[in-house]
């Protein structure tokens, strides 16, 4: 064997950073991959869904007049064939999976809007939903309690129920405001969101030799599975999920529902399979929601613009048992170097059902309430917002005294604002007119937590390609292509030459898709899985006298370009290489990050789940953090908002794949603006029910009212973050948008919206 | 879905027949199946539950025409909103009608919905369109109405009653109506042809009957005369975002401005607002003999407005109403128009 050097530099192509297209693009485009519902079973039998059509109250009976007489129908479910065969489980907030303590059809009691009461088996889809038609279900029914300015809302404060959640108090912010030169007192409101993701919740089910198998769209392949185990009271080694590909989810499919257990308790009665697509106005009232807050943000500040003072108070609406909460005064309080801060949460409770995650569930609307005073702020201190930002920077946060690891806002803020030419602006409100359109410009600021938790990757490599295995989550932000570009720069391979395999519950098991953890958490145990690789394939090497890398330190030695080579340029085949070791290396591999528990990495197992990072490091505080700047156009008369343009610069450590990015960040941005002008859930307060549960009247943004939307990164390495440096971008983009929005309103039109979203009506004030 | 026989017909007599004979054996439960961008919809929700459908699609070959002519346009029932749209002919002579389409729906909607259908379209009123409310006139009579004390923020606030408060939801209907369009029909007993405008029943006294179709009744063409206001005229649309969704106000407008800038005649439809299509005639008649100013024209917008009845959600909808108004008509009157004075 000739020992050889190479005189070319390794190339890796498509590694960390690359600019990858998405590997399961053409399948998306084509219709090749297989969602949920999509898997092929023999012979289902399809369920659908009877929801109450009250919110608070009693079932006295279910008459079925012809319905199970329908051709085709094969049986009805009340809650009398499913009482005492669903466990409670514990939500996430106490360490479980589930999304809330109402356990459905136990019972005839109604606890909300659209509770699961029937479940109607059929040969079609057709003939379960016109036998759910001819259900006549009496009710006893009593007056519930729906949102705020309800009487009867039961308050709680938010630290009672939520050990982890602690109010803050720093300083003496009374006295503070007290005494400042500029103030604001103000209320603001946020109304309830539903994700409406594209693909319904959808459930099939089907058990064989006693084992269950779940083709189900989540967030959390291992929490559905042990979820739904304990729910039926199996062992979770019993139990399989697949989710090769989740068509948005947004936290709606993070947390175990009631319904998954229910179609497996259906096609464990019809010992046969059972297939169940929920209908969208059911995925308003079967799953969770962002639920409506109230804020009242109250700022002072010296002459100079020092802000000397913050109290945050907000009000949550949860279900009537759990105390689901978001406190985002988490996030509010160490936003600026404010040496007096107060933060209150209560939560109130009403007759609805349980809220849950919302893509940057707490930051969302805290910050729409925080970054709105800011720029009241600004203008009465007559300060440029973006200024103020500038000089109440907090490199270190003000509550707990901890540095942040990085933090980039003001490079953020030069970036984005010298691209959208925020230097020409006239502050001065109603200042610019173009035709009949009144023009005004606003900015705020994105933060998220950079969370992270335990992850398993098995990764194995041959002289031709690689596999990385975990049991991961593909909700549309192209996890696929990272976790290839991961493998592709550790193990020095092409990423086309890695394939991935995400999905299944069976894989080593990896976190929640939730709290923007997972780029950070899969990729770094995939580094690991990688490193491990290397390790062994290095050790043997050197441990060879044939090689010509014996006797080397094998630390030096890294993989790339399809060798293994050391830094003198002597090389060794990768053929030849893994040869020694029968062709092929398989590892499995862990990273615990050092902010997490010990033993986390073992509790993921049975979907123990720890966060680090983000605000639960005890030595730094991690976050990303972006700027965004918005120009609207208000019309004269008629006051419709049409956003024209939109700049944001991020920072966010270890960019994974600008295109990837780019596409996450633009979508939180075009979400920000759906946020702010179009999205809100319609609730009828004397019934406590949602009016507008489709998506012909629950708004979103359709092309035409998205401009150009600018995506800049600032550059930012953090290796205290995390060994791969990356704080994750799934939530970042959306969160401040609205504020922007509403900050640019006020600069169009002198009117300040305080109240969301943004209605026509709220600007059809004075004469024309 | 309830089942439902199902038939196609090729020729409108033919269709009216089976009309006529699936209702004798379904106690008037026939509908004609377009476009179904609508029908179908509501069948799945089981607020319809026809027993019957006669599905007219192929007459598209015979009743799909869009003419433009001296006396007027003249459009078959079966004619999709997309073509009309993007009708040259309809786009110089009748702009309002093809902004309305334009406006409307989504492409998708507007390729596969009938013109005839379109005046058709059931109120978005969420508590007719969710079985699971008990109280709703226009589904269940007698039964109440849930929406006037409810969320009503897309109600209407003319042409109301303490029945129903349901608006009308369509675009097309109010270029319609202020131009005086005609509905032909084919009936059992022949044809016969209506203004537009006694199509639907202007106020909620019974809200479960919204037109005066006798039964079996097929429309089969619309027609539109021609005028010198034809010209000069448009669409404003206020709604809630950019495209796809219904109009929160709207107005159709078209005026006749002599070379004097003394307007000769105006006619205005809104949208958004009223139980059904809704001529403006006060507004109209305001105009009529005067200049169009800021003045004029913001009298005129009161006038349309007068008598409007609001129930919380909707307060705003005369202000909005009104300023949609004076939009259109300042649009209008200063849009370019070939060969105009």
């Amino acid at each position: 064997m000739s020992t050889t050097t190479d005189p070319n530099p390794p190339i890796i192509q498509g590694g960390i950073g690359a600019a990858v297209k998405r590997i399961d693009g053409p399948l998306k485009v084509t219709g090749g991959a297989k969602y949920a519902s999509d898997m092929a079973v023999t012979n289902p039998a399809y369920a659908y869904f009877h929801t109450s059509a009250i919110a608070l109250g009693t079932i006295i009976d279910i008459d079925e007049g012809d319905a199970r007489a329908l051709p085709g129908v094969i049986d009805i479910m009340t809650w009398h064939s499913v009482k005492g065969q669903l466990n409670p489980i514990k939500t996430f907030s106490e360490g479980g999976t589930g999304g809330t303590k109402i356990l459905m059809m136990q019972g005839p009691e109604i606890r909300h809007d659209g509770e699961i009461i029937a479940v109607i088996l059929a040969e079609t889809y057709e003939a379960a939903r016109d036998a759910s038609h001819r259900l006549t279900v009496r009710y006893e029914e009593r007056d519930p309690v729906a949102t705020f300015g309800d009487e009867g809302l039961v308050a709680e404060d938010a630290t009672l129920k939520n050990a982890m959640f602690k109010n803050v108090q720093v300083g003496d912010a009374d006295a503070a405001l007290s005494m400042a030169f500029a103030k604001v007192d103000q209320r603001y409101s946020t109304p309830p969101h539903h994700h409406n993701p594209i693909e319904l919740f959808t459930t099939t089910a089907f058990w064989q030799n006693g084992e269950l198998t779940i083709y189900e769209p989540s967030q959390y392949m291992v929490g559905t599975q042990h979820g739904v185990a304990e729910m039926l009271g199996i062992d979770p080694a019993r139990v399989r999920v697949i989710s090769h590909y989740v068509g948005g989810a947004f936290g709606s499919k993070a947390s175990v529902t009631d319904r998954t257990a229910i179609v497996a308790l259906a096609a464990k009665r019809l010992n046969r399979p059972v297939k169940l697509v929920a209908t969208r106005d059911q995925g308003f009232t079967i799953a969770t929601y962002r639920a409506e807050t109230q804020h009242r943000v109250k700022l002072g500040a010296s002459e100079d613009g020092k802000i000397t003072a913050l109290i945050h108070e907000a009000d949550e609406v949860s279900s009537q048992p759990d105390s689901y909460k978001v406190g985002g005064t988490d996030m509010t309080t160490r936003m600026y170097a404010i040496p007096n801060i107060t933060s209150k949460v209560t939560i109130q409770h009403a007759d609805r059902n349980t809220p849950g995650f919302m893509r940057a569930p707490a930051e969302v609307p805290y910050m729409f309430a925080l970054e709105s005073a800011v720029d009241e702020l600004a203008y009465a201190l007559n300060m440029d917002p973006v200024e103020l930002r500038r000089i109440n920077d907090a490199q270190v946060e003000p509550v707990g005294g901890l540095p942040y690891s990085s933090r980039s806002l003001n490079e953020c803020y030069a970036t984005a604002a010298a691209a959208f030419g925020w230097s020409g602006r006239n502050p001065e409100p109603m200042s610019t007119v173009d035709g009949d359109w009144q023009v005004g410009w606003g900015c705020a600021t994105a933060c998220y937590p950079a969370n992270i938790a335990a992850c398993f990757a098995r990764v194995t490599l041959t002289a031709t390609d690689a596999m990385v295995e975990v049991a991961g989550h593909e909700i549309g932000t192209g996890a696929y292509t990272i976790y290839a570009q991961t493998a592709a720069d550790r193990l020095g391979m092409p990423v086309d030459r890695v394939s991935v395999l995400m999905g299944d519950s069976r894989l080593p098991p990896a976190p929640v898709a939730g709290g923007s953890n997972n780029a950070a958490s899969i990729s770094n145990a995939v580094a690991v899985g990688c490193a491990m690789v290397r390790d062994q394939v290095a050790a043997a090497a050197v441990a060879d006298p044939e090689s010509p890398l014996s006797g080397r330190d094998p630390a030096k030695l890294t993989l790339a370009d399809g060798t293994l080579r050391d830094t003198d340029g002597t090389f060794e085949p990768l053929a030849d290489a893994l040869a020694r070791l029968g062709g092929a290396v398989e590892v499995l591999g862990g990273n615990e990050p050092d902010s997490v528990k010990l033993g986390s990495l073992a509790g993921l197992r049975s979907a123990k789940l720890a966060f680090g990072g983000g605000f639960a490091d005890p030595k730094k505080v991690k976050a990303s953090f972006g700027a965004e700047f918005v120009e609207v156009r208000v019309h004269r008369l008629t006051r419709e908002v049409r956003v024209s343009r939109m700049v944001g610069a991020f920072a966010a450590g270890t960019i994974m794949n600008p295109i990837t990015a780019r596409s996450q960040l633009m979508g939180g941005m075009i979400w920000g603006v759906s946020s702010a002008l179009h999205e809100a859930t319609e609730i009828d307060p004397r019934y406590a029910r949602y009016t507008n549960d489709n998506l012909a009247e629950y708004l979103i943004p359709v092309n035409a009212d998205i401009p150009n939307v600018d995506v800049l990164f600032v550059a930012e390495t953090d290796r205290d973050v995390n060994p791969l440096g990356i704080k994750g971008v799934g939530e970042l983009g959306g969160v401040g948008t609205d504020a922007a929005v509403c900050n640019a309103i006020y600069h169009a039109t002198g009117i300040r919206i305080r109240d969301l979203p943004v209605r026509i009506e709220k600007l059809l004030t004075g004469a024309v | 879905m309830r089942p439902f026989s199902y038939q196609q017909s090729t020729d409108p007599s033919q269709a009216v027949q089976a009309g006529m004979a699936g209702d004798a054996a379904s106690a008037g439960t026939t509908a004609y199946l377009a476009g179904g961008t609508s029908l179908l919809d509501l069948m799945k929700l089981d607020v319809l539950r026809p027993q019957n459908l006669i599905d007219i699609n192929p007459l598209h070959a015979t009743h799909g025409e869009i003419t433009v002519s001296a006396t007027g346009l003249r459009l078959g029932a079966l004619a999709r909103m997309a073509d009309i749209a993007d009708n040259a002919d309809v786009l110089r002579d009748y702009p309002v009608v093809a902004q309305s389409l334009q406006l409307a729906a989504s492409a998708q909607l507007r390729n596969m919905a009938s013109i005839g259908g379109n005046l058709l379209q059931r109120t978005r009123c969420s508590y007719y369109r969710d079985t699971s409310y008990a109280a709703c006139n226009k589904r269940i009579p007698g039964s109440g109405c849930a929406a006037m004390d409810g969320v009503n923020r897309i109600h209407a606030v003319l042409g109301v009653t303490d029945k129903c408060i349901a608006s009308y939801p369509g675009d097309f209907a109010q270029a319609m109506i202020a131009l005086d369009g005609q509905v032909e029909l084919l009936g059992p007993n022949g044809k016969r042809s209506i203004p537009f405008a006694q199509l639907h029943l202007q106020a909620a006294v019974s809200p479960e009957v919204e037109t005066t179709l006798r039964p079996g009744e097929l429309i089969i063409a619309l027609t539109i005369p021609a005028g010198p206001h034809t010209a000069r005229s448009g669409y404003i649309k206020v709604r809630d975002r950019q495209s796809y969704a219904f109009a929160i106000a709207s107005a159709a407008v078209a005026l006749d401005i002599g070379a004097d800038g003394i307007v000769r005649d105006a006619r205005i439809g809104l949208g958004g607002i009223h139980y059904a299509p809704y001529r403006a005639t006060a507004a109209e008649a305001v105009l009529r003999g005067r200049a169009l100013d800021d003045a004029s024209a913001t009298e005129a917008a009161t006038a349309a407005l007068q008598g409007a009845v609001t129930h919380g959600h909707n307060d705003y909808k005369p202000e909005l109403a009104r300023r949609t108004l004076i939009r259109a008509l300042i649009h209008v009157r200063d849009m370019p128009v070939a060969g105009a004075n």
